[in-house]
């Protein structure tokens, strides 16, 4: 049986990479008796997978994992016991199961969506409204935003505009932040950093490292023609 | 959530930033306003190798069972990070909290090599704690050693206000009432000291007057006082039953040397082997219930979610109710997916058939510690092992599938001979011959066998502390004896050799047997840079010889001046349980070449039975 598991990841758990995360939740089956499936073989390892590696220094809301399990108690509980398996900056949100046939999420994540906020000593001297109509100006009104995009081996031009789905301006506590939905998975992978990298460049500024606080809503599946929904959907609960 | 005292910047810089945030499953929480006493814990090395030691664990398990104690922990910040705490002036904090280490009430570092020793320095320095125990004002931390490098704690006694002898279970009780009677008294940290000194197994090396002879020999070690033992006794648990372990152990996020759970079956060790600290320092044996282990493997491997339990002891082949235990865990944990890994043991039927059951026959290698070449030689160590035994256990390893060996001996042994050093490639080329007795078409290709060779270092409290050492050109030169005898076996294409480096086994020889005046050296290199001596990658031996050069320390005054039988030496003060003339009859013997049964099969009174326990009184209730 398969069972798609949503979780956060919050406050210093952002500095825990992507594969000491897999490893923690490896270790969090056993702690809450999930009666996961191991693949066979002399170092059998349990069956699981990750929906897309969250970089370190973003928090997150809505990251999946998906498992195969031998059997299983309802979702409340399942959801309950991990929870009791967890340490600060990690919670359990969700545990769905997945139709026998469906894929892994790593392989069908096409979109995720993000906030990213000032950190404290790097804001920027443009009003809200300055900024909305500089994004309007640069993300709205142009058919193509050509970017070169570094790889390791070489470097390509691409499009933003095809790949970035939504871009505005909110207000968070009185201060100007952004909002991203960009192209995600392994072809096509956009970072939101990347997009205002290009955003201050036409801007006239130089983006830092550290200028923005990331913050992670959800990871999707679907595309932009006929939209985009969200990993959780696709499970149902287990009662 | 504790908010990390380094700001996101150097955080999302540096590699590895788990190190430094804490928050780990199981790490204790409690409100540090609330406990009188604020202990930060070191291990003096990366946070991997450091959340690895079982010691660790215990103390801090033990210490917040306290509800007056608050125990912290802070690990060596690597290269990366110190130069930035250092340029930023950043004090160096402990995880629990994120709050600097130098307003806590205690410091305590473990302390379980040699080559830790820069890094001490390290943890003293970004603490912004005075390195010199002299100069360290009220208000700062109470710096305690502990750790089998405290049985000769001398070359770096400068640096602690007191070391703490044996094992920590026992003394810190009372080490904890009288510092917080004192904070109350408001008494001075000089008098706090001195009344300290007086705990059993403490050492406040400012209490002792220690003068040198015009040979440079240590002349005499008194105490200054008159209410201040001439002895620090070695603290010991002899009841194994209540002695606390930790049921829910820190789980790292990032990979620890040790990513499992590690369950101790017994201390100490019968064998007696005269190169051996441990085995000394930890007499007597004392094994521990076999159902308490039982119920430790249920709670650790549940509170911890490891996919993996390891046995612990110094021989665990040794340990009377192995069988059973080792039953027990397959049959309750290995279809759960749980690897039962069992490392010092002794290839016999048993551990074959068992290994047989729990790992990959082909990946999997067998591990020998002959730790010498000859019978003669191994007589001269009292290493048990014979040439027989060996071919006996490959020989059934190879029939059961096994085809890779690898064979650990030491170099610079006394008496060494050439014919001595010749027998580790002979040895290893016998092994290789009884794999080719066995049939072609039942063997697996061809076998792959590994010598390591190490260089001795002889070690306080064994029977070998008498032993001179070599140069680094003479070391490098019996390795090269071994390489050459190598390439001259018939089974050279199935044996591969790897020697340590010589210049760091001399350095350790240093500190082992060193006394107060090589402090000024440590002190130096550190100023110079040598930190994390013990990664190959930063070690700078030329640093060290300027540092030996520049403060007159001289180094073959400690590896390669022969000490005298009678010699007083520097950590001649500790009562480590064994007796120095049971050390003397046995560095005798080993000269000889005299082998000495093991503690089970007769006892040679080496004075440990006077702790009244252990395998000494096995049998006799």
């Amino acid at each position: 049986m398969k069972v798609r598991i949503k979780f956060s990841k919050s406050g210093n758990m952002k500095f825990i990479g992507h594969l000491d995360t897999m490893r923690y939740f490896q270790k969090a089956m056993r702690r809450a008796d999930i009666d996961i499936a191991y693949s066979t073989g002399f170092s059998p390892h349990q069956i699981m997978s990750f929906a897309a590696p969250l970089g370190v220094g973003i928090t997150s809301e809505g990251e999946y994992l998906d498992i195969e399990v031998n059997s299983t108690d309802s979702t409340e509980k399942s959801v309950a016991a991990l929870n009791d398996a967890m340490v600060k900056g990690f919670s359990v949100l969700d545990y769905r199961r997945l139709p026998d046939n469906a894929k892994t999420a790593m392989s069908i994540v096409t979109c995720a969506d993000y906030t990213l906020t000032y950190r404290e000593g790097y804001e920027i001297d443009r009003s809200l409204e300055e900024l909305r109509e500089a994004v309007h100006a640069f993300y709205e009104v142009p058919e193509k935003i050509e970017i070169v995009k570094q790889t390791k081996k070489s470097e390509k031009i691409i499009d933003l505009k095809q790949l970035v789905y939504d871009f505005k301006v909110l207000e968070v506590e009185g201060k100007p932040a952004f909002y991203l939905k960009v192209s995600t998975g392994s072809t096509d992978n956009i970072k939101p950093e990347l997009v205002l990298e290009h955003f201050y460049k036409y801007l006239g500024l130089d983006l830092n490292d550290f200028t923005f606080r990331t913050h992670r809503h959800d990871v999707y599946t679907g595309n932009a023609t006929e939209g985009f929904y969200s990993l959780n959907d696709m499970g149902e609960i287990i009662r | 959530m504790s908010r990390p005292a380094l700001s996101d910047e150097i955080l999302l810089t540096i590699d590895q930033p788990a190190r430094y945030i804490g928050g780990e499953l199981n790490m204790v929480e409690k409100d540090p306003a609330s406990a009188d006493i604020r202990f930060a814990m070191c291990f003096p090395d990366v946070y991997e190798i450091g959340m690895s030691h079982l010691g660790i664990q215990i103390l801090y398990d033990m210490f917040n069972r306290r509800e007056d104690v608050y125990c912290e922990r802070v690990y060596s910040p690597w290269p990366d990070l110190h130069k930035i705490m250092k340029e930023q002036h950043i004090p160096l904090f402990a995880l629990e909290s994120q709050q600097p280490v130098k307003n806590f009430d205690f410091l305590g570092i473990t302390i379980q090599y040699e080559m830790c020793y820069t890094n001490i320095l390290q943890i003293l320095d970004l603490s912004q704690i005075p390195l010199h125990a002299e100069e360290r004002g009220e208000d700062m931390p109470i710096v305690i050693g502990g750790g089998p490098c405290t049985y000769n704690p001398e070359p770096i006694a400068e640096f602690f206000d007191l070391f703490y002898i044996g094992e920590g279970e026992i003394s810190y009780d009372a080490l904890f009432a009288l510092y917080k009677r004192c904070k109350r008294d408001g008494v001075k940290r000089e008098d706090f000291l001195r009344r300290a000194a007086q705990i059993p197994g403490i050492y406040v090396p400012s209490m002792y007057e220690v003068t040198y002879g015009s040979d440079g020999c240590l002349k005499s070690f008194t105490p200054k006082y008159e209410d201040i033992p001439a002895k620090v006794e070695k603290q010991l648990v002899m009841d194994m039953d209540d002695a606390p372990y930790p049921s829910k152990p820190l789980v790292p996020f990032i990979k620890a040397t040790q990513d499992r759970v590690v369950l101790e079956v017994q201390r100490g060790c019968i064998r007696g082997c005269r190169f051996c600290q441990a085995g000394m320092i930890y007499r007597p044996t004392r094994e521990k219930n076999v159902e308490q282990l039982k119920k430790y493997a249920y709670e650790m491997l549940k509170s911890t979610g490891h996919e993996e339990i390891s046995l612990s002891s110094l021989s665990t082949s040794d340990y009377s109710q192995l069988e059973e235990l080792v039953n027990f865990l397959i049959d309750n944990f290995h279809d759960k997916g749980v690897n039962i890994s069992l490392p010092s043991l002794r290839i016999d039927a048993f551990s074959l058939d068992v290994m047989g059951k729990v790992q990959d026959i082909k990946k999997s290698s067998l591990t020998f510690a002959p730790e010498a070449g000859s019978q003669r030689m191994r007589d001269v160590i009292n290493k048990g092992l014979t040439k027989d035994i060996i071919l006996e256990g490959a020989g059934q390893a190879f029939e059961g599938g096994w085809q890779k060996v690898k064979l650990y001996f030491m170099l610079g042994l006394p008496t060494e001979t050439t014919e001595d050093m010749q027998a580790i490639a002979e040895l290893a080329n016998d092994i290789a011959v009884r794999y080719y007795e066995i049939p072609k078409e039942k063997r697996n290709g061809k076998c792959q066998i590994t010598i390591s060779t190490s260089f001795f270092v002889p070690k306080p409290f064994t029977p070998l502390q008498w032993a001179t050492m070599c140069t680094a050109d003479e070391y490098l030169g019996k390795a090269k004896v071994v390489n050459e005898a190598v390439k001259n076996q018939l089974n050279r294409k199935s044996i591969r050799y790897n020697w340590h480096e010589a210049d760091v086994t001399v350095l350790e020889g240093v500190f082992a047997r060193g006394d107060r005046r090589v402090a000024a050296a440590i002190e130096r290199a550190y100023e110079k840079g040598a930190l994390f001596d013990a990664w190959s990658e930063y070690f700078d031996n030329e640093r060290w010889l300027e540092a030996f050069a520049e403060t007159g320390v001289d180094i073959s005054f400690y590896t390669l001046r022969p000490r005298e039988l009678d010699e007083l030496f520097p950590w001649d003060f500790i009562d480590a349980g064994v007796t120095k003339e049971f050390l003397q009859r046995e560095w005798k013997r080993a000269c000889d070449g005299v082998v000495t049964p093991n503690c089970r099969m007769n006892c040679s009174g080496c004075g440990a039975r006077r702790y009244g326990g252990g395998v000494c009184f096995e049998g006799q209730n």
